[in-house]
């Protein structure tokens, strides 16, 4: 109706991005379109269509803030292009989850790439991932250049584009190229965000492939239990979600015109807490009685039995609770108290269960359909369709906020141990609501900012927009 | 005894004020507000007009709090006191007049734009940026480049920068007409004035300087299509922004028994000339301010401030009202600024009062203080944001200016793996002195 207008020149460089998309989808219907040239005039149009509209936005203007229209414009205030992007969005998350017979075209278009890469031909996560780290590369350049003035969104901007690049996506197509039988392993996907680290022909795939496979799966149990407190203690858990995951790279740089959409109201707050708690003691459960099933077919071909497992496992978790409530008691609510035990004690009753049944199931459910399940409704539905899928409607963190276990675990942290945190300076604040607006996680930063109180709370992933967006210098993230 | 206390004003004073109340159970409150029927950031109206935050994103509070608190709203424009029978008139948005009793009334009702008679003001088009109702005519009358080409803005203080920056984010050329010979050389000694004005140049506002209004003139449907200033230039524009100040909301009191001067004349627990009414905010005035500040201060925390105070005393805690160290901040388009303690523009400058300047490239700091004893004073900043308990610290217990140079890392607040620039500033400062 009114004011943001798009210049004729971004129009051009939206149209050739979308004509780049148009391009991969022709040519995946219809195989013989282009072959796969296809391919990169697609990736190509799209590339030069995400950078020359950058520039066209950005070039020239002065360094600072570029809020200008958010909430006047369709695609990021929940208008009719942003319900269009994110119905195309969750399809596509849908086809390649539960239909990737579908993307066969497309598929076969990048097996040129995929060959040059691994020596094997292209599949579904191929393509994904390619997409993925393309997506995170060029809208990673556009967010630096909109955020030129500030060398924090600068520097976390080049740390995401390098993690995604290089580790998620080159080094683990690489080891496929020199050992094709050790595990996929995208080294900064930690347990629990990987929650298929540890399933059994994972660990088959580690155990047998000598001291290479050995080492990588002791690194992938240390990053859970020393590196990552270690870091947190040290940066907050922003050194992971908002500086290295995947997950927090794409809502960082694709999802960061859609920032300002997230809920920030207290029944959200309340949800988050109960549902990320939740899906963190259901990938621990789904574990814990995956690797005791494993160990259970063999019991004496490991170090580890079946039920010293279960043990070290209970006695680790029971010592983790117990320093927790003894120590912080102070720093947590009544309710989050009193939900942590009882909690810890359904945990405690469930590993009891598997010890003294001798078997890996919980309640009559066999572990693994248990694995399956959150593999099905978290790891798929929930990151991918809806986590990814509906940011141009429920916001760019939606999955970070309500469902990853990661999250969870580092926001633990970060809340009992870290010493992270938002100060906030005197009375400078006038109340404006920027900080509160901008929040990817909802958090209602104003609301501390004008009582002048530092802000220390599980979910903030540090992305520093608050303290960016602020008019008059209130927010200093430090630790 | 339930104390009836009556606000009149839901800005940041009253409804601090209100708020603090209720929390602590102190008598019944009822706040009244004919601008809106919940609290707003004013400060942030031209967020809302740029399209970065949508209107109720400007309420610190939400709805579900406010209809949960046992706070009264009334939504109606007070008319007039008695004070002798305690009592007060208003009416309603629906036109219907009513009358409420008080035991104690609290005033807040805060400033309004100050409009000096221009000729031609009434014009279609004219307006100034305070009210809520501002942000609906400047979206009726200037939706779009289209519709509005062109606006003039009159008055260069820290409302003019930011209706200027509201217009040209919608690609509306803008002219900013200032009757100082540089940008608001009332607060800014002229070394910051210029790299302010640097600043909004760069984003292409059309400054003109020591020139005055003389008359807007309409068309033929009473719509703005043109100004004239006091040197005879005509200006064609579609909207003109008056931004020369504001002054206390106080009109309704003019036939109360009030003491009034250009405020609400109130002591140090802010009480009024009547013992059971106060004010507090942009419309109470001083009688005897702290040295180094204003009778008056129209800035969102003393607002905040007087709305704490207030509520100590009225539960119990009589406690004088003390703002401290004068501080301030503002944002003229990209660039930050902040001021704490006192640096004075030349005209204002005390003979005592000695400045150290130090720039690079939209970067700035002013440093005042003491010629003889080297007493640091204040500190203006521009691009650099600084620790507000630090600086005031400094300021309170008057360290040198030396220390304060040497120390002045101290003070950082800047985003973490930003230019530090305290060095260079010390360099400086050393090679001057």
């Amino acid at each position: 109706m009114h004011s943001y207008r798009t210049t004729s020149i971004q129009k051009v460089f939206t149209y050739m991005g979308l004509s780049g998309l148009a391009v991969l989808i022709l040519a995946g219907f219809t195989a013989s379109f282009l072959k796969s040239t296809g391919l990169f005039i697609g990736l190509g149009l799209i590339s030069i269509g995400v950078i020359g509209y950058t520039f066209s936005s950005y070039s020239g203007l002065p360094a600072g803030i570029k809020n200008n229209g958010v909430w006047h414009q369709s695609l990021t205030s929940r208008g009719i292009v942003a319900w269009v992007v994110g119905v195309i969005l969750t399809a596509f998350y849908v086809t390649l989850y539960f239909y990737p017979e579908h993307l066969e075209g497309l598929i076969r278009l990048f097996d040129p790439l995929s060959e040059g890469l691994s020596g094997k031909k292209a599949s579904q996560w191929f393509v994904y991932g390619v997409l993925y780290t393309l997506a995170i590369v060029l809208f990673g350049i556009k967010f630096i250049i909109k955020h030129k003035h500030s060398k924090y969104q600068k520097y976390r901007t080049y740390s995401v584009i390098f993690f995604q690049t290089i580790f998620a996506f080159l080094i683990p197509e690489i080891m496929a190229r020199l050992n094709g039988d050790l595990p996929y392993y995208d080294l900064k996907s930690i347990w629990p965000l990987n929650y298929y680290l540890f399933d059994g022909y994972q660990l088959d795939g580690f155990l047998q492939n000598g001291s290479l496979g050995t080492i990588l799966l002791i690194f992938g149990i240390l990053s859970t239990l020393i590196i990552t407190p270690i870091l947190t203690y040290k940066f907050g858990k922003r050194w992971y979600c908002s500086w290295v995951c995947g997950c927090g790279g794409l809502a960082e740089t694709a999802g960061d015109p859609f920032r300002q959409l997230s809920d920030k109201s207290l029944r959200a707050w309340k949800l988050e807490r109960w549902m990320i708690h939740l899906i963190l003691v259901w990938v621990f459960i789904s574990t814990v009685g995956v690797v005791y099933s494993y160990l259970l077919q063999a019991p004496d071909s490991y170090l580890l039995g079946p039920k010293i497992f279960l043990i070290l496992v209970s006695l680790l978790f029971s010592l983790v609770v117990g320093l927790i409530l003894w120590k912080r008691k102070d720093w947590l609510a009544k309710d989050a108290q009193s939900s942590a035990i009882a909690i810890s004690s359904v945990i405690l009753l469930l590993l009891g269960f598997f010890f003294f049944s001798e078997s890996d199931r919980v309640l009559f459910i066999p572990s693994y359909q248990i694995r399956s399940a959150y593999g099905f409704f978290i790891g798929s539905i929930f990151s991918g369709v809806i986590g990814t899928g509906f940011y141009p409607i429920l916001g760019n963190r939606v999955w970070c906020r309500f469902g990853c276990p990661m999250a969870a675990i580092l926001g633990i942290q970060q809340k009992l141990f870290s010493k992270f945190q938002i100060s906030t300076n005197g009375g400078q604040c006038i109340s404006c609501g920027n900080c509160s607006a901008y929040c990817e996680m909802g958090i209602d930063v104003r609301a501390y900012a004008q009582r002048e109180e530092p802000i220390k709370r599980a979910s903030c992933v540090g992305c520093g927009i608050c303290s960016a967006v602020c008019p008059r210098g209130v927010l200093r993230l430090e630790s | 005894m339930n104390e009836k206390i009556v606000i009149i004003g839901n800005g940041i004073a009253g409804s601090t004020l209100a708020l603090q109340l209720a929390k602590e159970g102190t008598g019944s409150v009822t706040l009244i507000s004919d601008e809106s029927s919940y609290f707003f950031s004013r400060t942030a109206l031209m967020y809302v007009y740029m399209g970065h935050l949508t209107k109720e994103q400007l309420e610190p509070l939400s709805r579900e709090r406010w209809d949960q608190s046992p706070i009264q709203r009334v939504n109606a424009r007070v008319l007039s006191i008695d004070s002798e029978d305690k009592e007060l008139s208003f009416r309603t948005s629906e036109g219907d007049i009513g009358q409420l009793s008080y035991d104690r009334l609290v005033i807040a009702t805060g400033s309004k734009p100050a409009f000096y008679d221009w000729k031609g003001q009434e014009a279609e088009g004219v307006l100034g940026l305070y009210h809520l109702s501002d942000l609906e005519k400047l979206e009726k009358w200037a939706p779009n480049a289209s519709a509005c080409p062109e606006a003039v803005v009159i008055g260069g203080g820290l409302i003019g920068i930011e209706l200027c920056e509201m217009l040209l984010s919608r690609q509306i050329k803008t002219t900013l007409i200032i009757r100082e010979n540089f940008f608001w050389s009332s607060h800014l000694p002229e070394s910051d004035a210029q790299l302010v004005e640097k600043h909004i140049q760069s984003h292409h506002l059309n400054l003109i300087k020591e020139d005055e209004l003389l008359e807007i003139r309409a068309d033929d449907t009473g719509r703005v299509a043109s100004i004239q200033t006091k040197k005879g230039e005509t200006i064609s524009c579609n909207l003109v922004g008056l931004t020369t100040g504001v002054r206390p909301n106080i009109e309704f009191l003019k036939t109360s028994r009030l003491e009034l001067d250009k405020g609400i004349l109130v002591d140090e627990y802010l009480k009024t000339s009547d013992p059971s009414i106060y004010a507090i905010g942009d419309c109470a005035q001083l009688r005897n301010p702290l040295s180094n500040r204003s009778a008056i201060e129209p800035v969102w925390y003393t607002g905040k401030l007087m709305g704490e105070t207030l509520a100590q005393t009225f539960s119990g805690q009589p406690t004088p009202y003390n703002p401290g160290i004068w501080y301030n901040s503002a944002k003229f388009f990209d660039l930050e600024y902040q001021t704490y303690g006192r640096v004075h523009p030349k005209t204002l400058q005390p003979e005592n009062e000695q400045h150290f300047h130090w720039e690079t490239d939209e970067k700035g700091m002013t440093f005042a203080y003491d010629k003889t004893s080297g007493a640091f004073l204040g500190v203006n900043t521009f691009g650099i944001r600084l620790n507000h308990r630090i600086v005031s610290s400094w300021i309170e217990t008057a360290i040198t200016i030396q220390e304060v140079i040497r120390r002045l890392e101290e003070a950082h607040f800047d985003p973490e793996l930003s230019n530090r620039y305290y060095k260079q500033i010390n360099h400086a400062f050393v090679q001057n002195h």
